[in-house]
């Protein structure tokens, strides 16, 4: 899909006027791929790079959104995704503006799309060879909360000093028995960097290991870029005695009866009214257009009742 | 049922609307022209300016406009815009020295020379709220508007006869300036980059910091060197001529703060520097700029850092109103991933712990 890249504005005219081709400027986008091929060249390395104001707010995206710019392309299928959905309000504003900005197709189905920016979520759906994955990162350095200094955090990176999350992750299993770490989790990329994979659920932590598609991480208020390359070993930090687990739920999909992916529980009334539906918006519809139910997927057949 | 995130889009297209209606407030009352922003709000406007890193009194008037007046947000939108500028040249360093100057103090010296011109400022007016205002009216034209000499000499330049105050060279090596819209901030930062830092900080923040440095946080003993406010022209080298070309005037404030300096092993006893420079009349932005600068110098000088001002990568680092803003409003978005992997775990603990307590209540039993 090398092919597509070769942005420019004579390219697509349809887009918003007075604006280049994926807003960015094309020196932009070259000092953004640059940064990239770094990225890619050294997995779960942060690479520094210039980031630019974007016309939304730090924190709702900027750096996925400045990736996403970056390596766009005319024929690109786009799908915008925040907490698994496509229809949540950041990924409707985040889809619109490359629509205004570079006329793509968009898509909702996992399949179909080419580039995907996500903020919380893997997709459920396998991805394949020749997509890529886009994640916006609130905080790229996994040893932040332990180190809040960057010149510190960067020697220890320099020279693999990563005792102190272990000792984090040990202390927590000595005082809750657990490690209490829910989303975020640690990962060893490629043997080497320890690397944040945004405030993914950890459910979705193992999806990142030798995964097909390439991954693409940009956080623009901390002005870092970073990468996992396709089929590149990714390790959650754990211990022998006590292994990294993902969470699972006590019930199914209750709209397509799913029992593999990841679930929002939604509160239905005040009197501790639940049910858990599948936080991916498409894989769950898919599920539910191939002929799969759950338990109030036919509000008819009261089957809940009891 | 489960519609809670359902119809963003919908949504999102009411709320522009709805927005729009109530930034233009009564439609009874006579909508504001960017044009009175501009020369009746204009400090506000100055502000804008100076931390969106544009200077173009309209576009910040129009961003306030659009921003109802929400300076943070105004500043966010014309760094918006700034960002799909071309960069066409990269002018020659101003020379306030030949400042045409509406302003100019010094704390330091009773007289100075070149004279002293207080110009149109807030100090000195009683804060009384002047309700002739609110019924509007003409206003009579000032009498007095001094003016100074075409050239003149920086006060703090004046001391440096006797050696008394550092001096100001360049940079040994002849490196570009630092470019914080081209390159990230990286540590340790040099000078340019810190005053760049400072020059698009919250004027909020930097004025508590230099704030902090007066109430002992970081001593500094800071004295008012001069303060200079006025239009300089600003030149661009054009190649293909061989020369510079004036493209036009701004107008800036100054600051040069003096500060005390014991001296150390090497050196003696001394007068240090902090700078401050900020579009527009924006005194009390420069002067708290001018401020941290001297306190961020804690280190190059020897001195101990033990103050919040002091800290480089704490105050560079969130200084930013446009990142901060950014990320404290994050908290808005939808968390509900994140807070159902927390949700999941807090039971899984919970419910441990409870098996715990009861297999301990069972074996007291036994043992009764």
């Amino acid at each position: 899909m090398n092919t597509q890249y070769q942005t420019g504005a004579t390219q697509v005219t349809a887009t918003l006027a007075g604006y280049n081709f994926g807003f960015l400027d094309e020196q932009t986008k070259r000092m953004l791929r640059r940064a990239i091929l770094k990225a890619v060249a050294i997995p779960g390395y942060q690479v520094p790079f210039g980031s630019r104001e974007m016309p939304l707010p730090y924190g709702w995206g900027t750096g996925g959104m400045q990736v996403t710019a970056a390596v766009i392309g005319a024929k690109d299928v786009l799908k915008v995704i925040d907490q698994g959905a496509d229809d949540t309000t950041n990924a409707v504003s985040i889809r619109r503006f490359f629509v205004r900005m570079t006329n793509v197709a968009t898509t909702e189905k996992t399949r179909e799309a080419t580039l995907i920016q996500t903020r919380h979520r893997v997709p459920e759906t396998p991805l394949s060879e020749g997509q890529i994955l886009v994640y916006q990162v609130p905080i790229p350095e996994p040893l932040r909360w332990l180190e809040p200094r960057e010149t510190e955090t960067r020697k220890m990176h320099a020279l693999s000093e990563y005792g102190v999350m272990h000792v984090k992750l040990y202390e927590d299993i000595a005082q809750h028995g657990h490690i209490s770490t829910a989303y975020d989790y640690p990962v060893l990329v490629n043997g080497r960097y320890l690397m944040r994979c945004s405030p993914i659920p950890k459910f979705d932590t193992p999806k990142l290991h030798m995964n097909a598609a390439l991954q693409l991480f940009g956080a623009g208020r901390e002005k870092r870029i970073y990468a996992v390359p396709p089929y590149t070993e990714v390790k959650p930090l754990d211990f022998e005695d006590h292994p990294f687990e993902i969470e699972r739920w006590p019930e199914d999909c209750a709209l397509c009866g799913a029992h593999d992916s990841f679930l929002d529980e939604v509160i239905l009334d005040d009197k501790g009214g639940r049910m858990f539906v599948c936080s991916d918006t498409d894989y769950c519809g898919e599920r539910r257009e191939a002929g799969h139910t759950g338990r109030m997927s036919a509000p008819y057949k009261d089957e809940a009742a009891e | 049922m489960y519609v809670a995130v359902k119809g963003g889009e919908a949504a999102i297209g009411n709320a522009h609307q709805l927005l729009a209606e109530d930034r233009r407030g009564d439609p009874g009352v006579p909508e504001l022209s960017v044009a009175q922003i501009r020369e009746q709000l204009s400090f506000s406007v100055d502000r804008v300016m100076t931390e969106g890193s544009v200077y173009d009194p309209d576009l910040a008037a129009l961003a306030l406009k659009q921003a109802r007046g929400d300076q943070v947000e105004a500043i966010f939108l014309l760094r918006a815009y700034r960002t799909t500028l071309p960069r066409l040249a990269v002018s020659r360093p101003i020379d306030t020295g030949s400042m045409q100057v509406s302003r100019r103090i010094s704390s330091c010296f009773k007289d100075l020379p070149g004279g002293q011109l207080l110009g149109p400022t807030f100090d000195y007016t009683h804060r009384l709220l002047d309700f002739a205002l609110e019924a509007g009216g003409a206003v009579p034209p000032a009498e007095g508007r001094g003016a100074l000499a075409a050239h003149l000499p920086q006060v703090v330049d004046l001391l440096n006869a006797e050696g008394l105050i550092e001096r100001e060279l360049p940079d040994a090596e002849a490196a570009p300036v630092g470019d914080l819209t081209r390159e990230p901030l990286m540590f340790p930062a040099g000078r340019d980059v810190r005053l760049q830092t400072l020059a698009r900080a919250d004027e909020g923040y930097l004025l508590a910091l230099g704030y902090s440095t007066q109430r002992g946080y970081a001593k500094s003993h800071p004295f008012v060197g001069e303060i200079r406010s006025g239009e300089v022209g600003v030149e661009i080298d054009i190649p293909e001529l061989g020369f510079a070309v004036d493209i036009g005037d701004i107008t800036v404030t100054e600051c040069q703060m003096i500060n005390q300096f014991k001296g150390s092993k090497t050196e003696a006893p001394k007068f240090t520097r902090g700078y401050g420079l900020a579009f527009g009349y924006s005194e009390r932005k420069a002067m708290a700029m001018s401020l941290v600068d001297r306190a961020l110098r804690a280190e190059e000088l020897g001195e101990d850092i033990t103050a919040p001002a002091q800290d480089a990568e704490f105050v560079l680092y969130h200084a930013d109103n446009v990142e901060a803003s950014g990320f404290v409003q994050h908290l808005k978005l939808p968390h509900h991933v994140d807070f159902q992997a927390e949700l999941t775990l807090v039971r899984t603990m919970r419910a441990e712990i409870a098996a715990a307590n009861e297999q301990q209540a069972e074996l007291a039993e036994a043992a009764q």
